[in-house]
């Protein structure tokens, strides 16, 4: 690939919006405040799965400044992106303890707050279930016995009867008969815990439901178009009778993709007399009654050839919901899809369910499946490199797909296209990058061990298959450029990415193009969501063919005023330029809201591009298959059905240091490595990997949420759901990106801003097997649980370790 | 309840305010002084992101009571901008891409402005050491402590803030 020469990619630009998020002036809906604003709390259930029979408020309503108290009588609907399972307060049921069963509107939040421990709530309650595989039996209390009339979309298919929101199966080849053919067979267990998605910025929402029918919100939200719509097919409401305006948001990771708790708080407006009303979520709310991350339990069984080639996969994933599933659905769909990873395998069985359980419900979450599925499959692929006696890069190398080979597909049987990636380069990169070759340098302390891991990854955006995008150029009398996007901005540098990629087209200089902060369905044109590691590759497409439709406008304009054909001008430095004369041009600034001409006269009107992307290729997979329906010739395309628009090949690898008496687990050295197909912004690409990497360690070695006896969430705070710190993290941290570029990606770009945190899981588990042999495949991996496990399989060590911390311990009192 | 007044300095400027024995300096930075670089993720004094300055030290807002505030000296992130122009700590955040959703970053800026106040030559092992009590879920930190160890400079008096 010849370096092509750019003014504008591939330099470290901040976001504009630094400026104003360093001196804490920029406003978060947290911050905002509307004239007449009342403040909303909730009354969460005390019951994982319980009739409602009474809930006298009469008490709460005598509290000086409460307006209203709403329950779910009052708004009895159900929201939801791909199962609509979800109420805004309980339906005759309480499914969880935390599952909001009533609210109240005040004048204040503390009167609020107090009025909250006045609502009385009786409840009759039913037995509860809290286990997947229990969830599963027969004789299991059903949480959604109604499933079969909820609104569904068609890619997902509920078992009604059953405690099942989604079942999705996936056959290649012969499937799970290709184990005949296997030499090694390796069958495993993994668990993944609950997580939460700790974006700094709890859940709040300012909704103003006006007399007109009008509904304006304020959200902590990724992108305003998906919950609008959701919203209006729940409630009843014309859509565009809903105004969602985003303003800045302090981080989202998938937690706040989809419909959140807009629709509750414009129905607590609007039986609050037409009021605005704002709802906060508290971190304990956050933790116990909002949309957390689904845990789940996989097994898994894999066959090889004794040259080291896979024969046969086969995964069964139990992913538990909560008591909603709404978005998990997909995460557990996706997991299942691809659950293959960078691999060949002819043959594969997969199935993966999502189960409802009385505990706090789930959502999606940055890498939606496939830190999950990679946790089993990078895994196993560890272990059987160390059955086989292969080096964990060469097992690797061996079965990764191969980008352009019709015969090398994915789990549902798509080949990948020839500019997918350098796959095979990401993990040759990754190994240089770790030295993978050299032993790392052991520890003065005898009792703490040294050891490399790694792990790869693939990560694609799980959208529907009509998932589209809009976007609008328009230019300001100075021949600067407005960009009109919905992509929303929670702090992934795509907009200014966004910005840097027109700048460049357009040949003007950065700070001739402008975006905004706050993002709108009135003034934003349509992106389906922001989400998915989707927006660079999909709203860069539509942004690229704005610039496009612009400058046919302006060289039609042009063409009319030099006397030359559209075709021979082109636009540079803000001038349109007779191709080879440049001495023959007109100023942008003179075009841009029509020519005038000396007489007057005016030529045209103000310039405004627009352009779309539509995903076309991709089609629903059969839930019973997982294979992709057929394409309709009618969109021009022929090839199979994709799930993806693109996929994203990465490594991570890591050195990392144990502590055999205390299992201790820390990470040294980290290297990500990316085929990014282009480089846009250094800086925050670079901020994203690392951004990533620690998350996913996080996710690694600490966090997990805990249930009490009766199902509800035991740490809802940051002290016992540990998140990592700066002194976790560290010093060492190698990144690399590839640039092949993808032909369809804005100048060859493909998204990978939640590949950074997949391949860190399971490399750090590699790394510690690799140096002891202990297995793990249970997240996270605490001292405790760590500890344990070298107890149960490696008692020497610590025996060992011991001795030798003894020994020391003499030697330097000595 | 009776209320009772306290006086403060908040970024340079004295402003008096009626509270409650038991309101935090949180509550009413934010929600009757409108100071809303201020940010809050948890309430209870684990996440951090409601640091300011009290008398020089960094305090967790949500740990100390407005009634001990009073006749304290208070600055946060928008106090460290000077004449329109960004404080050489804020300027290193934004150079070194140290902030992404940008909800933490007001806290991690006073904090770090008072580390290198107190030690201009920290080492990054003391950097990380001391923004342990502060939670960033986007950056993974690395940046940040890059853009504190670039800002030492200044607080050495190597380089002049003003370009």
């Amino acid at each position: 690939m010849s370096k092509q020469a750019f003014k504008v990619l591939g330099k470290p630009v901040p976001p504009p919006d630094s400026y104003e998020k360093v001196t804490g002036t920029a406003p978060y809906t947290f911050d905002m405040e509307l004239p007449g604003m009342l403040y909303a709390k909730l009354v969460t259930s005390t019951e994982p799965h319980a009739r409602i029979k009474s809930i006298d408020y009469s008490k709460a309503l005598q509290v000086p400044g409460v307006r209203i108290v709403a329950t779910g009588r009052d708004f009895p609907v159900r929201i939801g992106i791909y199962v609509g399972d979800r109420d805004m307060l309980a339906i005759e049921k309480a499914l969880w303890v935390g599952h909001p069963v009533a609210a109240v509107v005040a004048e204040s939040i503390k009167a609020a707050e107090k009025a909250i421990d006045l609502v009385e709530v009786e409840y009759d309650p039913l037995p509860p279930v809290f286990d997947v595989e229990e969830a599963l039996k027969p004789d299991a209390p059903l949480l959604h016995p109604d499933i079969a009339n909820y609104k569904i979309s068609p890619a997902f298919k509920p078992v009604p009867g059953t405690n099942i929101a989604n079942q999705f199966r996936m056959i290649k080849g012969e499937g799970e008969a290709g184990f005949d053919k296997a030499d090694l067979v390796i069958e495993k267990t993994f668990k993944m815990p609950f997580l939460h998605h700790a974006y700094m910025e709890t859940w709040n929402t300012i909704a103003h439901y006006k007399v007109t029918g009008d509904i304006e919100i304020w959200t902590s939200s990724q992108s305003p178009y998906a919950p609008r719509y959701l919203m209006a097919m729940s409630l009843g409401v014309p859509v565009g009778k809903i105004k969602m305006r985003i303003p800045y948001v302090g981080g989202g990771f998938g937690g706040k993709a989809g419909v959140l708790i807009e629709p509750l708080v414009a129905m607590l407006s609007k039986k609050a007399g037409y009021k605005p009303v704002k709802l906060v979520m508290s971190r304990a709310e956050q933790m116990r009654s909002m949309p957390v991350i689904a845990g789940y339990k996989a097994y898994a069984k894999i066959g090889f050839s004794k040259d080291g080639k896979i024969v046969a996969y086969k995964v069964r994933f139990l992913f538990d919901t909560g008591a909603f599933a709404d978005y998990t659905v997909n995460v557990a769909r996706t997991a299942g899809y691809a659950c293959t990873g960078v691999y060949d395998m002819p043959n594969v069985y997969c199935e993966s369910l999502a189960i409802y359980t009385n505990k706090v419900p789930t959502t999606a979450i940055r890498g939606f499946g496939y830190p999950e599925n990679h946790w089993v499959l990078e895994r196993l692929m560890d272990m059987a490199a160390r059955e086989l006696r292969m080096d964990p890069v060469k097992i690797r190398s061996i079965n990764l797909l191969r980008p352009g080979d019709p015969t090398s597909t994915t789990g549902y049987g798509s080949p990948l296209r020839a500019d997918a990636g350098d796959i095979q380069g990401v993990l040759k990169t990754s190994a240089e990058l770790i030295e993978w070759d050299k032993e790392p340098e052991q520890p003065k302390e005898p009792w703490k061990i040294r050891a490399k891991g790694i792990a790869m990854s693939l990560k694609g955006p799980s959208q529907p298959p009509n998932a589209v995008d809009a976007a609008i150029v328009k230019f300001n009398e100075d021949a600067s450029v407005d960009i009109l996007v919905a992509t929303g901005n929670y702090g992934q540098g795509t907009v200014n990415a966004l910005r840097m990629i027109v700048a460049e087209a357009f040949d003007l200089p950065l700070d001739k193009v402008h975006i905004t902060w706050m993002n709108s369905t009135e003034w934003m044109p349509y992106t389906w969501q922001t989400v998915g590691s989707r927006s660079t590759f999909t709203v860069g497409q539509a942004l690229l063919r704005a610039v496009e439709d612009a400058k046919r406008q302006i060289f039609d304009i042009a063409s009319a005023v030099l006397k030359v054909p559209a075709d021979q001008l082109e636009l540079a430095d803000g001038k349109v330029y007779v191709k080879g004369e440049p001495w023959m041009s007109i100023p942008l600034t003179e075009i841009v809201n029509g020519y005038t001409f000396p007489n007057g006269q005016v030529l045209g009107g103000p310039i405004i591009g627009r352009g779309i992307h539509s995903p076309g290729i991709l089609s629903y997979l059969d839930p019973d298959t997982g294979q992709a329906l057929p394409i309709n010739p009618e969109t021009g395309h022929s090839e199979p059905g994709h799930a993806t628009v693109f996929y994203t090949f990465g490594s991570t690898a890591v050195e990392v240091e144990l502590d055999l008496l205390t299992g201790d687990i820390k990470v040294l050295k980290a290297t990500q490595v990316y085929d990014i197909g282009r480089v846009i912004n250094p800086l925050t690409a670079k901020g994203q990997a690392i951004g990533g990497l620690i998350m996913g360690m996080s996710r690694a070695l600490y966090e997990e949420l805990i249930f009490d006896d009766s199902g509800g969430v035991a740490n809802p705070n940051f002290s016992f759901y540990y998140v990592a710190r700066a002194k976790d993290i560290p010093d060492d941290i190698r990144i690399k990106f590839l640039e092949t570029p993808q032909a369809d990606g804005p100048f060859g770009a493909r998204g990978f801003s939640e590949n950074v945190m997949i391949a860190v899981i399971p490399a750090i588990a590699n790394a510690i097997e690799r140096a002891t042999g202990v297995s793990i495949t249970e997240l996270p991996m605490t001292h405790e649980r760590v500890w344990r496990a070298i107890k149960e399989q490696r008692p020497d060590l610590i025996e060992k370790a011991l001795k030798a911390f003894q020994e020391w311990k003499n030697a330097s009192q000595g | 309840m009776a209320g009772r007044m306290i006086t403060l300095r908040l970024n340079g400027q004295e402003r008096r305010v009626e509270v409650e024995d038991n309101e935090t300096l949180l509550y009413v930075l934010r929600y009757k002084l409108k100071e809303m670089s201020v940010k809050s993720a948890c309430w209870k004094g684990e996440c951090g992101l409601c640091t300011v300055l009290m008398d020089g030290k960094p305090v967790k807002s949500c740990m100390v009571l407005a009634v001990e505030a009073d006749g304290s000296d208070i600055v946060t992130a928008t106090g460290l901008v000077k004449d329109g122009e960004l404080s050489p700590i804020q300027k290193a955040f934004v150079e070194h891409g140290a902030l992404q959703c940008g909800f933490c970053t007001p806290a991690f800026v006073v904090a770090a402005h008072h580390f290198l106040q107190k030690n201009p030559n920290p080492t990054r092992e003391q950097v990380k050491e001391f923004l342990s009590g502060l939670i960033c879920r986007c950056t993974g930190y690395a940046q940040i402590i890059d853009a504190i160890m670039d800002a030492a400079k200044y607080y050495r008096g190597e380089q002049k803030a003003s370009p």
